[in-house]
């Protein structure tokens, strides 16, 4: 997939100058949209979903974009983040901040598990085994129906305030609840920013870019791909944590195949390997289904139709577009 | 476990194996595409689907089953020689990432057009009337459908084996998998070869769908489901290898039947353990190449 992918490209020398100001400055630059996200949004649920899913696609495009490797098991990595947060809250009764720690070492820990076997592989068996690896723990979670609740989903994960520093919030207000969230998402984005900037970063995409050369040059290429696993996981089960919180309950559909797809499908349209590009394809997907379910309970339809056209004509998704305009 | 006799596990082996026979038929479309074309088709259980749903409407209008055996896959074959002309042609040469992708959305669109036109709730599939009942096979009654399942696999599988070591066509099929350049230099149209190759494998998908609908019912997702099975089955048999998912099919099968007669509860779960074992062991399966993986 490198070879198509505008972003890839080496950078040269007469890069536009918003674009190196952008480069430079991009999570806070993030932090600044998301805060104002809200106020152009016609509802703040819409909004706090873009967060979430923007959140699940960072981490994802961290193994997809950034290191070369198709997964379509991340749904196992959010859903776990979700169940873990959830469990810890409805049987455990943790407070909520342990709960999202909880969910996102939970991510961390099946990134782990899943890693270790499907790191083993390459290219396209890595989608198919982590694919299969992920329906096995959709069928762990559904059988576990004392924890999980099984087919009926995690029901009762009810935080009405959280405490913090001695304050207490009202978390359902749907603004605070959005601005919650959006610490987290904020915090996650500078996160990636320092992992991507970093001698590590490097790293990963020379594994990428080649893997023989990364290897002449002395680099562990199997760690580099578990380790960024790994740290994906822990990106996508901070999402699930969230999501559980948002929700108030966990369905059993996180963990089915189709939201590997879905986190696909936004890395895809967002433009892969590229920072901005996974809260671009959240934002983008999710309004268009929401336009299009108003119009049609088929939306998946639709859905599956922009997704074909995406991958015929327009590989290198919008905000990767924009790159290659703006390098010009 | 007083009950548990060798009558008993013997039958269950059988089940495992009609099972088995069913993921054979639907693995080896995956693989044989995949071995041609270097194609993942992820909407392989769409068309496995669908099949199963054009078997529903023919008899609806008065067809019988036998007239589903040869139309099914002749109808679904047609649809695939569509859908590789149409949308998978323009990314060949583009990485192997992109048609995967594409085929993923495909499978997208294929199961909400059959739920617009046959809506989300399933439907039962009855078994012809000719292969109702159960016959003694030495160890106890087994259900002939289930007989007829396995014996529809092995005809496709020599079928196919026919056609590809004995015909002329078969031999450039073969020699364009190992490489499609120098094929291409002797004269053949490669990609009409690949047209024809994408045909049978998705054809095979229809008569799979056709074959489990009266074991299982039909709903529009029932695809997904079998198509994470059919990963584990190519993984565990080696990518693009037939004779590897002949034997990780029939295997899976069986342990799928072993599971569900001692811990009913562990019987989806056994075959993914199966195949991380496999990975642990032999990461590229029993026949798999070493060089597809890298």
């Amino acid at each position: 997939m490198t070879d198509a992918t505008e972003s890839i490209k080496q950078p040269d020398t007469t890069t536009a100058s918003w674009y190196e100001f952008a480069t430079k400055h991009r999570a806070s630059i993030v932090a600044v949209v998301i805060l104002v996200f809200p106020l152009v949004m016609p509802f703040t649920a819409l909004a706090v979903n873009i967060l979430i899913y923007g959140l699940y696609a960072l981490g994802f495009n961290l193994v997809f974009g950034y290191l070369g490797l198709l997964s379509f098991g991340h749904a196992a990595l959010l859903g776990t983040g979700a169940y873990v947060c959830g469990i810890a809250i409805v049987h455990f009764g943790w407070s909520w901040y342990a709960a999202i720690a909880a969910g996102l070492a939970g991510g961390l820990l099946m990134a782990l598990v899943i890693g270790v076997l499907a790191i083993r592989t390459r290219g396209i068996y890595f989608a198919m085994v982590t694919m299969a690896l992920s329906q096995c723990v959709y069928y762990l979670f559904y059988q576990a129906v004392d924890l999980t609740g099984g087919e009926n989903g995690l029901r009762g994960i009810n935080v009405r305030t959280i405490d913090l520093f001695g304050l207490r919030i009202d978390f359902i207000n749907p603004m605070v609840r959005y601005y919650v969230i959006a610490a987290f998402v904020i915090a996650a984005f500078f996160v990636m920013s320092r992992i991507l900037a970093s001698p590590f970063g490097a790293v990963i995409e020379a594994v990428r870019e080649n893997e023989m050369r990364a290897r002449a040059s002395g680099y562990d290429v199997t760690l580099t791909r578990l380790l960024t696993f790994v740290l994906s996981g822990g990106f996508c089960g901070l999402a699930g944590a969230l999501q559980a919180l948002h929700l108030s309950i966990v369905p059993i559909e996180i963990l089915h195949y189709e939201t590997s797809g879905l986190v696909v499908m936004i890395a895809l349209l967002g433009g892969m390997g590229t920072f901005f590009g996974p809260m671009i394809g959240a934002a983008v997907f999710l309004v268009l289904e929401n336009i299009v379910s108003v119009w049609t309970v088929h939306w998946q339809l639709i859905v599956g139709a922009i997704f074909i056209a995406c991958v015929l004509f327009f590989p290198a998704g919008i905000w990767g577009t924009l790159i290659a305009r703006g390098r010009r | 476990m007083a009950g548990l006799s060798f009558d008993l596990i013997a039958l269950q082996l059988f089940a495992g194996l009609a099972l088995g026979a069913i993921y054979v038929l639907f693995a080896i479309g995956l693989s044989l595409i995949f071995g041609m074309l270097t194609v993942v088709n992820f909407a392989h259980g769409a068309f496995y689907m669908v099949g199963a749903y054009v078997g529903l409407y023919l008899i609806s209008i008065g067809g019988n089953f036998w007239i589903c055996l040869v139309a099914v896959p002749l109808l679904i074959g047609l649809f695939g020689l569509g859908v590789e002309r149409v949308l998978i042609r323009p990314l060949y040469g583009r990485g192997i990432d992109y048609p995967l992708l594409l085929t993923f959305g495909l499978s997208y669109v294929m199961v909400e057009c059959v739920r617009i036109f046959f809506g989300k709730t399933g439907y039962p599939f009855d078994t012809p009337e000719i292969l109702q009942g159960a016959v003694n096979i030495g160890v106890g009654y087994f259900p002939l459908y289930r007989l007829f399942v396995i014996a529809a696999t092995a005809v496709v599988l020599l079928a196919l084996w026919l056609f590809l070591e004995k015909t002329s066509f078969g031999l450039i099929i073969r020699a364009g998998a190992r490489d499609p350049q120098i094929v291409r230099v002797l004269g053949v149209d490669v990609s009409r070869v690949w047209l024809i190759v994408f045909g049978i494998g998705t054809a095979i998908a229809g008569l799979a769908g056709l074959l489990a609908a009266p074991l299982q019912g039909v709903i529009p997702e029932m695809g997904g489901t079998i198509l994470a099975e059919a990963f584990v089955v190519t993984v565990v048999g080696g990518m693009g290898s037939i004779g590897g998912a002949i034997l990780a099919g029939l295997l899976v099968g069986v342990v799928v039947g072993m599971t569900s007669l001692f811990a009913p509860e562990m019987a989806k779960v056994s075959i993914f353990a199966l195949m991380a074992i496999v990975l642990i062991v032999r990461p590229q399966g029993f026949f798999g190449r070493a060089g597809l993986m890298s």
